[in-house]
């Protein structure tokens, strides 16, 4: 701790970036793991406050009993859209950027393992979110919810372009959560600093390892079940189609093999957060370490375990009902071991509530309700009263905004200082804090209620028969006020990368080998590898000197990093081009779309990764 | 740092004490839920066998889950308030672990599971079969946006509003026309999806879900579809009526004895054309009986329109399967799948506008044509049926008049 205020001048801030481009051009082309970081955090922010605003429009309308606020269409347009934002690019990408910036820094590796690649991930995000939301310019936005069952989704009952837009959007972002799943893997199996074993890893790298083995392991899944949507939708086959012998059931096996484990790939990730942020502002190490971890590795276990528990309405029958309560109800166990853990790591500590701190402490407190709601309906036959109802609306916000959402922005008061140099505002952030307690839970605890009293999840109206408007009012209400706190931390973000207070390299007196390098660092990480020799280096005061003798020194010479290059764009553009051509049903169309593909990473494999000579 | 913490903490203060009300005012509302005969669609308000099973087992994990969240945020409360950063902390003891409280905290919750489980496990297999042998069946067919209800031992169809006697099982089997729905009406039970039913080989049976309670009290239960289903999915209601069992043998009895014969021999078999509707309804106005409306209307239904083609009439020549079935509509409280209350000015005004009351309904206006996918993606398209103001008019008094 002696050590914080000598090693980091002010000064290091303006300078931190010699030797490396800056320009729009820069950023284009940029494999700087920090920097797509940084993208994949603005984008995803970006499209949170659109599926927030697509939110607030359907508060408007649920405000009371049949209202005509939205049209039906409308409506189903904007709750399918605000599902499919918030799941695949909000939560997921936002713990990207995460992997990204943190896990390298938390390991003592310079880049990721590919870093073109990561870049082509982020890229494939983009125009795979942008390609999805230009449905509302043609006004054929996607509307069969998030889930999108057959047979609604067959070309007889959805005949527009709204489910094309929706199928081949998964598609293409699929490929961007794939890649980028294999590239964490190899960065974390590969790249660690030596002497860091796995069991010394930060507990926010350990959840990114888990998330990405999920992510290799189920996004094929839904890629399995979109090609055969695809197929069924444009050439006519008969996957899911009952009257030809096809089973629409099948369907929903294939996304909630792949739907739960989703649900794992957003909230562990958050896990790993506040599993690096409670024990730094309790000034204790994490209590449990490995029992925390093998709780972490559990959980991604036996999500794949569990998916039919979305599915007890379905008529799968008692034995495979009884089954999937049991490997429900047993998954509640390591998520509970984990709470304690952090409890007991706080417990005998001296706890600072900065804004991290905040975020981490609400993520136990709803995240808890949220868990709760789910044993209640992890109950095969409470689950018939529960299921798609306002009750599961509650739950699943409850996971994943109080989960991953909450952690998440954790993450971004923790690390702020690391990626840019300076602090967020500490004030902004407290009101950005209660703001979302209390509008999140204005929000979604009413929901509870209105769910119990029988009202269904995606209607676009109620009867006023059911007597469920006051709980519908408050919720509108809260939802406005979880919409301004958003606004708080946009406003956070903007001021504070421009003009917040100086962060030396270790605001925090944190313990992991991020904190150890300049704020914001060198575009080369390391200027040279430091040698780990325990799970909290920077706690150990000898420890802590030889790193930073290696950390926060000049390299005896430029390290060499990574040519930029502009094909990962070209080929995400290319790949995005191909896939929406597959709407014209067309076949030699569709052909003809691969050969920018092919070119573009005939293109690729050829240019040189590094500079000449390397 | 540590002065804009303190900084922060002034809006913090005035949230909190904002914060105790609202929940005052959530501690109301969970109140307000407790009685509730004015919460029709209620989960927590069981009146069937089917629905009591569910309850009492939610209210047992509900209190199961009580225990466990007041343990974790009274921990908390207390962690945060003892444990809090003082100026000049020493640095906390570095305790890494406690194999027994890890044992412990592992141990404690699987308990709760077992407790948890074992009921479930029981109440799942009590649940998915049979109440009876001599149930009643009632074969459900769900259609884009209504209910079909056929009973096949009666004979009898009708639809969007179910009929039951009190106290004797029923076991319904649940098909669907198009996409999935699910059938749900809380307060007899919980809900189970209505599939598309999937086409066999020859001398298979095709497979069904299937629903079996009991209805415990008398009354009119609403429910309404659970799966979304398109444009009009939050306007597919579902009404059951369980009634003494004297009170549906003479509903049944009614129907079968084909209330479409019950009016006035048809006097229009030989009226030529629309026009003569016409002057006859204008007639009406000077004070033309009711009944003779009715006539009227039962003419234009079954020989001047397009009606005949999608909906029947028991005891008529009107056998269309497509729509719903109209025998009886006199007998139901609402119209177009539970939307509105069933009285003549709103089938009036469904006849001429269904789109305007119910965006993707698939019936054709007095004005406009549908296009209507089907199964296998064939699309039907239907003509505006062209009815006057007056034939509506007529019309509607038929249809109110099947009793």
């Amino acid at each position: 701790m002696s050590s914080i205020a000598s090693v980091q001048p002010s000064a290091h801030h303006h300078d931190a970036s010699h030797g490396e481009e800056t320009g729009v051009w820069s950023w284009i082309t940029t494999v700087d793991h920090k920097r797509i970081a940084v993208m994949y955090f603005v984008t995803a922010t970006l499209f949170f406050l659109m599926g927030g605003a697509e939110a607030l429009l359907m508060r408007i309308q649920l405000v009371g009993p049949e209202r005509d606020f939205l049209s039906p269409e409308v409506y189903n347009q904007l709750f399918t859209m605000h599902g499919t934002t918030m799941v695949f690019l909000v939560a997921m990408p936002m713990a990207v950027a995460f992997f990204n910036f943190v896990v390298p820094l938390q390991i003592g590796a310079r880049d990721v393992a590919f870093p073109r690649l990561n870049a082509f991930s982020y890229w494939v995000f983009l125009f795979g979110g942008l390609y999805m939301n230009s449905s509302f310019l043609f006004g054929a936005a996607p509307n069969a919810s998030w889930v999108g069952y057959s047979t609604l989704t067959s070309a007889t009952y959805s005949p527009g372009l709204n489910v094309d837009f929706w199928f081949i959007g998964l598609s293409i972002l699929g490929i961007a959560s794939i890649a980028g799943g294999v590239n964490f893997i190899t960065t974390i199996v590969n790249m660690r600093a030596p002497g860091m074993t796995l069991m010394r890893m930060p507990l926010f790298t350990w959840m990114t390892f888990v998330t990405s083995f999920l992510l290799i392991t189920a996004i094929p899944v839904i890629a399995v079940a979109l090609i055969f949507l695809g197929f069924d939708r444009v050439f006519a086959t008969t996957f899911f189609n009952p009257a030809a012998g096809g089973d629409p059931v099948l369907w929903q096996h294939l996304f909630w093999l792949f739907g739960h484990p989703e649900v794992y790939i957003l909230v562990l990730p958050a896990f790993g957060v506040i599993s690096d942020v409670i024990p730094t502002f309790s000034r204790k190490p994490l209590f449990g370490y490995p029992i925390v971890v093998y709780a972490g590795v559990l959980i991604g276990f036996i999500g794949w375990g569990v998916w039919s528990h979305h599915m007890f309405t379905v008529g799968l029958g008692p034995i495979a009902d009884a089954f999937f309560v049991a490997a429900t109800m047993i998954i509640a166990i390591p998520t509970g071991v984990k709470i304690f853990n952090w409890m007991a790591t706080m417990w005998g500590g001296s706890l600072r509530f900065t804004t991290a701190m905040l975020f981490s402490l609400g993520l136990l407190v709803v995240f808890t309700v949220g868990g709760l709601s789910g044993i209640m309906h992890a109950s095969a036959p409470v689950n018939l009263q529960q299921h798609d109802s306002y009750f599961v609306v509650a739950h699943f916000h409850y996971v994943i905004v109080g989960g991953a959402m909450m952690g998440l922005w954790a993450g971004l008061y923790y690390w702020f200082p690391k990626v840019s140099g300076r602090f967020m505002s500490e004030t902004l952030g407290k009101w950005h804090f209660w703001t979302t307690m209390i509008g999140f839970n204005l929000t979604f605890f009413p929901m509870h209620f209105a769910g119990l009293l029988g009202m269904p999840r995606r209607i676009f109206t109620y009867s006023a028969q059911l007597n469920v408007e006051v709980y519908n009012q408050l919720s509108t209400v809260g939802a406005f006020i979880f919409g301004i706190s958003g606004l708080i931390m946009v406003w956070n973000l903007v001021k504070s990368w421009r003009s917040g207070a100086v962060a030396p390299a270790d605001p925090w007196g944190a313990p992991h080998l991020e904190w150890s390098i300049p704020s914001p660092p060198h575009h080369y990480n390391f200027p040279r590898i430091p040698t780990i020799r325990s799970r909290e280096p920077l706690w150990d005061e000898d420890e802590r000197r030889e790193i930073e003798a290696l950390t926060l020194t000049e390299p005896h010479e430029e390290p060499v990093m990574p040519n930029p290059s502009y094909w990962p764009l070209l080929l995400a553009a290319a790949i995005t081009l191909a896939w929406g051509l597959v709407m014209t049903g067309v076949w030699w169309i569709i052909v003809l779309g691969l050969l920018p593909v092919t070119f573009c990473v005939f293109k690729w494999a050829f240019e040189p990764a590094f500079p000449e000579g390397h | 740092m540590p002065e804009e913490i303190e900084r922060g903490m002034a809006p913090i203060q005035q949230l909190r004490s904002r914060f105790s009300g609202l929940g005052m005012a959530l501690l109301l509302a969970l109140s307000a839920t407790a009685c509730g005969d004015d919460h029709p669609q209620s989960t927590i308000l069981p009146k069937s066998d089917f629905a009591e099973i569910i309850h009492s087992l939610y209210v047992d994990i509900f209190w199961w889950t009580m225990v466990i969240l007041v343990v974790v945020w009274v921990g908390i409360a207390y962690i945060l308030v003892r444990f809090r950063a003082r100026k000049g902390d020493a640095k906390p003891r570095q305790i890494r672990g406690h194999l027994g409280l890890e044992i412990a905290w592992t141990i404690g919750p699987a308990l709760i599971v077992i407790a948890i489980v074992i009921p479930t496990i029981q109440a799942v297999f009590a649940t998915q079969r049979p109440v009876s042998d001599d149930a009643m069946l009632v074969e459900v067919t769900g259609h884009r946006f209504w209910w079909e209800f056929h009973y096949p031992e009666e004979g009898v169809t009708t639809a969007n509003e179910l009929r039951l006697p009190v106290d004797r099982p029923v076991s319904l089997r649940l098909g669907s026309s198009d996409v999935i729905h699910s059938f749900w009406v809380p307060q007899l039970g919980g809900k189970r999806d209505v599939n598309p039913t999937v086409a066999v080989r020859e001398g298979q049976e095709p497979s069904y879900n299937w629903l079996h309670f009991t209805p415990l009290e008398t009354g009119v239960y609403m429910g309404q579809c659970a799966e979304f289903c398109g444009e009009a999915h939050a306007l597919m209601g579902i009404r059951v009526v369980v009634e003494p069992q004297a009170d549906f043998d003479a509903w049944v009895g009614r129907w079968q004895a084909g209330p479409g014969q019950a009016g006035p021999e048809s006097v229009a078999a030989d009226t030529p054309g629309p026009s003569g509707g016409e002057v006859r309804l204008a007639a009406q106005k000077e004070g033309e009986t009711a009944e003779e409306q009715v006539t009227l209307g039962r003419d234009i239904f079954l020989n001047q329109s397009t009606c005949v083609a999608c909906h029947a009439v028991n005891g008529t020549s009107a056998e269309g399967r497509v729509g719903p079935d109209l025998s009886l509509l006199g007998t139901r409280t609402t119209l177009g799948a539970g939307l509105l209350e069933n009285t003549p000015e709103n089938l009036v005004r469904w006849i001429q506008d269904p789109q305007g009351i119910k965006p993707g309904a698939e019936m054709p206006g007095t004005e406009y044509a549908l296009a209507v996918p089907r199964a296998g993606g064939t699309i039907y398209g239907w003509p505006a049926t062209g009815l006057t103001d007056q034939q509506v008019h007529a019309v509607a008094a038929y249809l109110s008049s099947l009793q």
